[in-house]
């Protein structure tokens, strides 16, 4: 599996106003990149754009991958809400795309990834019988499953507690290694320690910023990270 | 249990608006005299209370497949949607009751009038009750299977019907009370047998007792059945999640 870059070029409009203007994002291949900023910018759309769901925005421009080749069925999609079907268990939720697809997962394959989230107890068990936590680490289980070298994440882990954020971080960057990863967050923190490449979204537009000297993933604690996080939040203050 | 100090109540005041308003037996008998022409009528009362029971319950199979059937045609076709709302919409505003002389001639004093009124009463709020439900599923989901390329069939069966149980369930509940009334309009209408037969048959001959029993038969009925399609409904939901 070859993990391809991205690049999302033109404009959008909701109605009549412009939403965002000449965008010109890039992703690099097998690495994180982040989208920082606030809420009503347009970042949802960009990252909407790629996966290739309706946007309620007028978008005229391109997206594409490095390679040429097109995007759909390259994707794999995680959103903020867990959206686990409250009726499956873990497992079954965990396998859900190839039942969508009219197939049936592989037990093994789900019981394997289960086992590297940590949930191999609970794959029995229905989302209302897990924690917040642990209901998202069946959705990253999820989003796995589907193995594509293309993941989109749209502020998957906003809904989660600090220290579990933290945990999900971690997790999530292990073991989507190697793939192109696409993280839309308003979190300054979330977006030092994981990306490769760090783009600040405001109502200007889009601009790369500088990222920590460490390589992803960074430590909480690492000066570093905490330097750039501190600068973000301070260039996200001065855009609003 | 619950229901046993409100009932006592009633039959308190009932027993009492007897005595002090000294009613005449034909105009309002006591509730032991109604006691009394239920037991030894049961037979009798049974028999019609039958009937009216196959009718209620062909009513509501067919009018909750009808109106299931449609909420998804109208789910899964724009073009289906447009046809059928108006005319969905257009049967709630003819009055059902005033069609039932016109059923009767067209089906004949036997089971068949009774059921279709039934269903004409029940199928409107399954079928929007549905049909609610199958246009809310969650944004999220419709996201997911998206992306996961899943065909718009397995997006209908995996997420959007299940989803969607809940509210069909509460169509049904509705269902369960509302087709008694259906077929009991019906017998009104024509019939030679049914509970609703039973009660102007003993009203035209002052059996105002009987009648009385026969009324408490009915409701007795719809509210078992809606017990058990209560029951029924829940577990279904339930195991939905």
């Amino acid at each position: 599996m070859s993990a391809p870059g991205l690049q999302v070029t033109g404009s959008a409009w909701l109605g009549e106003a412009p939403l965002f203007e000449g965008l010109d994002f890039r992703a690099v291949s097998a690495g994180w990149t982040c989208v920082l900023g606030p809420s009503g910018v347009g970042k949802s759309t960009l990252i909407r754009l790629v996966a290739g769901l309706d946007t309620g925005a007028r978008f005229e421009g391109r997206v594409a991958a490095s390679d040429g080749a097109p995007l759909a069925d390259r994707v794999a999609w995680m959103a903020q809400q867990d959206d686990l079907l409250p009726w499956l268990t873990a497992a079954q939720n965990a396998g859900l795309g190839a039942r969508m697809r009219g197939g049936r997962a592989d037990p093994a394959a789900v019981g394997a990834l289960l086992a590297r989230v940590g949930l191999s107890a609970q794959s029995a068990r229905r989302p209302a019988q897990l924690s917040g936590g642990q209901r998202q680490r069946v959705a990253l289980a999820r989003t796995l499953m589907e193995d594509r070298p293309v993941v989109l994440l749209d502020e998957p882990f906003s809904a989660l507690d600090a220290r579990t954020r933290a945990e999900m971080q971690d997790l999530a960057f292990e073991m989507l290694a190697g793939r192109t990863v696409v993280l839309v967050t308003h979190d300054p923190g979330e977006a030092a320690r994981l990306g490769a490449h760090i783009w600040l979204m405001g109502p200007d537009g889009l601009s790369e910023v500088e990222v920590p000297e460490a390589p992803a993933i960074r430590a909480v604690d690492d000066p570093g990270c905490l330097k750039v996080q501190g600068e973000l939040l301070k260039r996200m203050r001065a855009a609003a | 249990m619950k229901y046993l100090v409100p009932t006592l109540a009633l039959l308190a005041l009932w027993q009492g608006i007897v005595w002090l308003g000294d009613m005449p037996a034909f105009i309002l008998p006591s509730p032991l005299r109604v006691a009394t022409a239920l037991w030894s009528n049961a037979g009798l009362i049974l028999q019609h209370a039958g009937v009216t029971l196959a009718e209620v319950l062909a009513g509501l199979v067919l009018g909750a497949l009808l109106g299931a059937a449609t909420a998804l045609a109208m789910a899964v076709s724009p073009f289906a949607r447009s046809l059928i709302r108006p005319a969905l919409v257009l049967t709630q505003a003819l009055p059902v009751f005033a069609l039932a002389p016109i059923l009767t001639l067209w089906l004949g004093y036997g089971l068949w009038s009774k059921v279709l009124m039934a269903v004409l009463i029940i199928y409107f709020p399954v079928a929007s009750a549905f049909f609610d439900g199958l246009m809310r599923t969650p944004a999220g989901w419709l996201d997911l299977a998206r992306v996961m390329g899943a065909p718009k069939r397995s997006v209908l069966w995996h997420m959007r019907v299940p989803a969607a149980i809940p509210s069909l369930a509460s169509g049904l509940r509705l269902a369960a009370v509302y087709a008694p009334i259906g077929a009991i309009i019906g017998e009104w209408v024509g019939a030679s047998q049914g509970l609703g037969y039973l009660m102007l048959l003993a009203n035209g001959r002052a059996k105002i007792d009987l009648m009385f029993a026969a009324l408490i038969v009915l409701a007795a009925m719809t509210l078992l059945l809606h017990r058990a399609v209560g029951w029924a409904c829940d577990r279904a939901v339930a195991r939905m999640g």
